[in-house]
């Protein structure tokens, strides 16, 4: 990118500048530390230049947006043409009262929702299980049959929204339920827009919502894949997540290569399942998280998009630009958020929100101040919407695509992130990729000693966390948070009492037989899913069923 | 290495899945010289209490991200009792709002460490109460 | 009550006071181990051994779950390793057996090997006297299993199982580095791997080699995928197999006669060690000794005799003669 001799002349001038007016410097006042780093130990120089990129090339490394190897971007236009999906995540309780927050969230300006379930429905059971004691409606909305899904979206026309649902284990039986509650509301499928996370691998690795063994858990995505190439073409089938393996603890380089590790291994038992890359690919979306470095996460996100673009493309061979196009959603970091002076998370968020912008993000998650302690309220989800408001409508990045983009800093980390992760993927590869590497117990091993380090360095007061090792005030504990009604819990096993003596139970045994026939056999399970759910069988009770048929997974722990 | 190391259960109760702080901690009172006893994911009340009268721990320790730990914790400590084991100090970690604490600690549960609790405090903690 | 007589009674608590008594202060607990000791022998001692990544904890859970199928009752004594820097340990083998924690018929005991180098601790075995007395009809031992030699399970278990697995390059050379000659079943696990068959292969060539082959038992390689269960019946049908040649061979009264040579010799060895230590430590001199041997004013065998002839005499002088 650079002319020679401008190097050779730049590398002289950067040598006496150090042995000259930076020794005098150093001499007199030294520097704040010995060494810098990023948030995930990466090395941070004292000054980039051209000398740092030298080796960059304009075209292979960075293209134009919205073309290979999409480094800026993978629309041409970014947000001049349409801003990203403000989509706050929320449900709590029962689906009556997450529907009036969606509305209200609606009502405020945002423009896509997303569903978070509570644990009982995340793991597959009803809320009338013994498992289900104390959870029902406490991290996110109990759903035990369509029942509930009608209540979740009354009033919320399914072609006019797009819906992420943040559901793995069981993700294709929710996704049935979207889909029969669309046949209610006379929408055609080809007309629903929106995600289901249904990435198990990670729930193995870091979040712990797993109920199958990998193998027919792995069939479960394959299905889905196949059914949404054909039926749902605007709906995302997979949403390969980072975030969680980052709230586990994981650094930013980390992130990135064991969520393309996953990807890569979908897509290989998708094409070992039959299909054509580039019926699914277009369709695969991401989810990363965004902390508090904001150069390091730009450089992140920016590397992440070159690489899976280099994997599609030289992997697997896929040909459309979709397929080789890292669409991702991201979410702010609640592991960066501090129980002490919550206030102050409000500006972690900023910061953490501007660097999932300037990284190009399609949609995003701002946290809520009281996040380390509760579920927010409706005034903090509020100020948290508002933020991405205000960059978009106030900062002024917007206007530009991929705005930082030859800073020689921002080129130089991008470059060392893609270095490093592609040397992770090689390790994964070595070990027989991510399934494997997650069996032998490698990826949990990386990510608890990055936490372990991490906790380490914040006592230590290496690493400053403003409010909670420095700068700290004596405070009182916040009231008023969010609670959720252990009534909830009475009213949903009172619902499924009704339920099971309302329903055609004729129906729900023959369909739920469809479905058990359907999981012992190689036919595709969603559309017996959505027979299923068609006739009211409940979540549990369909679980139960895979249950039978598939295993259950058994943990195993790592240290 | 002492004579006679501290004994801890580290559970997770209930179906949350968040395992990093329960992680860190059970690392953290290993390098503290204690031995650590983990038994994952997924825990009911019932099987913790099991557990730690079977290993004859000094403390149990107790993680809870979901918001259930109003259900989950006093059970641990009721069911200890029944087992003839009241004497095992229960500690409870977690997203867990301050009015709740109390009510905690009413209920038999020793202490209580929010986010932000290092996991010295802990270490320090346990050591102190045990006392061996 | 003893803590003796709650361990007859099956109570869980006492059981696991009187294990951290012998793991923590094994001298206090000799009045209940010598009430105990009537009552033991009649517990089937397996020791479940192998490399790490074999599945053993799995193993030891589907096989105590067999085994409470048919009633009988189960004791686990599940061994890692300690920091040697901390001196601290994370015991995490329960993980995989978290449904029979509740289990009454069922008692699991993780235990750190507190520095000791030969796959089990110092306090195993007279743990498993605990459970055997307590009326467990099955014991299952699993070592700490490190990959190096742990020969401690030879010498405390009645069936000795050793776990393979597929796939980990390292299995042969293990087998030749002396696991042949301890292994009373093999069993490859996770044998849904592609590479099982020729891991079987391999194992039985190496036994047809085996120059003891001919004698009255040979090993038998068994297969499970230990997560589904697959394969489980057959291993405890062995498993058993081998309890019943051990008991018509009258190997095991061999075996437990062994066992208790052993015992007895380490009794009384760490009896008069521990009496003679605390003699010269009551005395003094051996700082002395070992700064002259540094001087060459002496050699080892005549400091030896210097240090061992007035602690005889003085041990005579107590018993009177």
């Amino acid at each position: 990118m650079f002319d020679r001799d401008a190097l050779r002349n730049l590398e002289q001038q950067k040598d006496e500048w150090e042995r000259g007016p930076v020794a005098k410097t150093l001499e007199q006042f030294g520097e704040r530390s010995e060494e810098f780093r990023t948030t995930s130990e990466l090395p941070v120089e004292r000054l980039y230049t051209p000398l740092e990129v030298a080796e960059a090339d304009y075209q292979r490394d960075l293209g134009l947006p919205g073309e290979y190897p999409f480094t800026r971007g993978i629309q041409p236009t970014m947000y001049r043409g349409r801003l990203w999906t403000m989509r706050q995540y929320a449900g709590f309780g029962n689906a009556e009262e997450s529907n009036r927050r969606y509305k209200y969230l609606l009502e405020q300006g945002q423009t896509g929702l997303s569903v978070a379930f509570d644990l009982p429905t995340q793991i597959g059971y009803d809320s009338d299980h013994s498992l289900s004691q104390g959870e029902v409606g406490k991290v996110g909305v109990a759903i035990d049959s369509l029942a509930d899904m009608e209540l979740l979206f009354d009033g919320i026309p399914l072609d006019q929204v797009s819906t992420s649902m943040t559901i793995n284990a069981p993700a294709a039986i929710l996704l049935a339920m979207y889909a029969a509650l669309a046949r209610k509301q006379g929408v055609a499928l080809d007309r629903l827009r929106g995600t289901i996370q249904n990435d198990i691998l990670k729930e193995y690795v870091a979040r712990g919502t797993y109920i199958f063994p990998p193998r027919p858990s792995m069939r479960l995505v394959s299905d889905t894949f196949a059914f949404c190439a054909e039926q749902l073409p605007n709906w995302n089938s997979i949403s390969i997540s980072g975030y969680h393996m980052r709230e586990a603890g994981c650094n930013a380089v980390q992130e990135v290569a064991f969520t393309l590790a996953n990807a890569i291994a979908y897509v290989q038992a998708a094409l070992d399942a039959g299909l054509d890359v580039d019926t699914f690919a277009p369709r695969l979306s991401f989810f990363f998280d965004a902390h508090n470095d904001v150069l390091e996460e730009v450089s992140k996100f920016r590397a992440a998009r070159k690489l899976w673009a280099r994997i599609m493309k030289e992997r697997f061979g896929a040909k459309k630009a979709r397929s080789q196009m890292l669409r991702f959603h991201t979410q702010t970091a609640g592991s960066a958020l501090t129980a002490q002076q919550p206030d102050n998370n409000v500006v972690r968020v900023t910061l953490q929100a501007l660097a999932a912008v300037l990284g190009g993000t399609q949609s995003l998650h701002t946290n809520s101040r009281e996040e380390a302690l509760a579920l927010p309220t409706e005034d903090s989800v509020r100020l948290a919407l508002r933020t991405q408001q205000v960059i978009a409508h106030e900062s002024g990045v917007v206007n530009t695509v991929d705005p930082l983009a030859g800073s020689y800093y921002v080129e130089a980390l991008t470059r060392e992130i893609e270095d490093r992760v592609n040397a992770y993927i090689e390790k994964i590869d070595e070990l027989g990729g991510a399934a494997r590497a997650i069996e032998q117990g490698y990826i949990q091993r990386e990510i608890q000693e990055s936490a372990y380090t991490h906790q380490k360095d914040v006592e230590s007061g290496e690493r400053v966390v403003v409010g909670l090792n420095k700068y700290r005030i004596a405070e009182e504990p916040p009231t008023n948070l969010l609670r959720v009604d252990p009534v909830v819990e009475r009213q949903e096993r009172e619902k499924l009492v009704q339920l099971r003596a309302r329903r055609d139970n004729a129906r729900v045994t023959e369909t739920l037989e469809g479905v058990r026939r359907a999981a012992a056999g190689r036919e595709n399970l969603v559309p017996r899913l959505l027979e299923a759910v068609d006739a009211y069988a409940t979540l549990g009770e369909i679980c139960d069923v895979l249950r039978g048929e598939f295993g259950v997974h058994q943990a195993s722990v790592v240290f | 290495m002492a004579e006679q190391p501290i004994r801890v259960l580290i559970a997770k109760p209930g179906l949350d899945g968040h395992d990093r702080g329960a992680k860190v901690l059970a690392r953290a009172l290993r390098d503290a010289g204690m031995e650590v006893i983990y038994t994952g994911l997924r825990q009911t009340p019932e099987q913790i209490a099991a557990t730690a009268t079977q290993e004859d721990v000094h403390v149990v320790g107790l993680s809870c991200l979901s918001g259930a730990h109003l259900e989950l914790f006093p059970r641990v400590v009721q069911l200890l009792r029944e087992h003839g084991a009241g004497d095992i100090l229960v500690l409870g970690g977690g997203t867990i709002p301050s009015e709740d604490i109390s009510v905690l600690k009413e209920h038999g549960v020793a202490e209580v460490f929010t986010p932000g609790a290092s996991t010295q405090e802990v270490v320090e903690f346990v050591k102190r109460s045990v006392n061996l | 009550m003893s803590l003796a007589e709650g361990v007859r009674r099956g109570n869980v608590r006492a059981t696991a006071k009187l294990i951290t008594l012998i793991e923590n202060h094994p001298e206090s607990a000799v009045e209940d181990l010598r009430a105990l000791h009537p009552h033991t022998g009649n517990a089937h001692i397996v020791g479940i051994t192998g490399s790490p990544g074999v599945g053993k904890s799995t193993l030891t859970d589907a096989l105590a779950k067999r085994w409470r199928k048919d009633g009988a009752r189960v004791g686990i004594i599940a061994v890692d390793p300690n920091s040697p820097f901390s001196g601290g340990a994370l015991l995490g083998d329960r993980v995989r057996m978290q449904e029979l924690a509740t289990d009454p018929g069922v008692f699991i005991r993780s235990m750190g090997a507190r520095g000791r180098l030969g796959g089990l601790a110092r306090a195993t075995h007279n743990a498993i006297r605990v459970l055997d007395a307590g009326g467990k009809d099955v014991i299952l031992v699993e070592t700490v299993g490190v990959g190096q030699s742990e020969l401690d399970i030879v010498q405390t278990a009645d069936t000795v199982v050793v776990g393979l697995v597929p796939g980990m390059g390292d299995d042969i050379q293990s087998i030749k580095a002396g696991i042949l000659e301890v292994a009373d079943v093999f069993v490859i696990n996770k044998a849904d791997r592609p590479d099982a068959r020729r891991l079987m292969m391999e194992l039985q060539t190496m036994l047809d080699l085996d120059p003891e082959k001919g004698s009255a038992w040979q090993p038998p390689i068994e297969r499970t995928v230990a997560t589904t269960g697959e394969g489980v019946d057959m291993l405890m049908a062995a498993i058993r197999h081998h309890w019943e040649h051990l008991t018509r061979s009258g190997e095991l009264e061999q075996r437990r006669r062994d066992r208790y040579e052993a015992e007895l010799q380490a009794v009384v060895e760490d009896y008069w060690r521990t009496r003679f230590f605390e003699y010269w430590q009551r005395e003094g001199h051996w700082e002395q000794m070992v700064e002259q041997l540094l001087r060459k004013e002496t050699d080892p065998f005549s400091a030896a005799r210097r240090l061992l002839t007035p602690f005889l005499d003085s041990e005579s002088r107590r018993v009177g003669l």
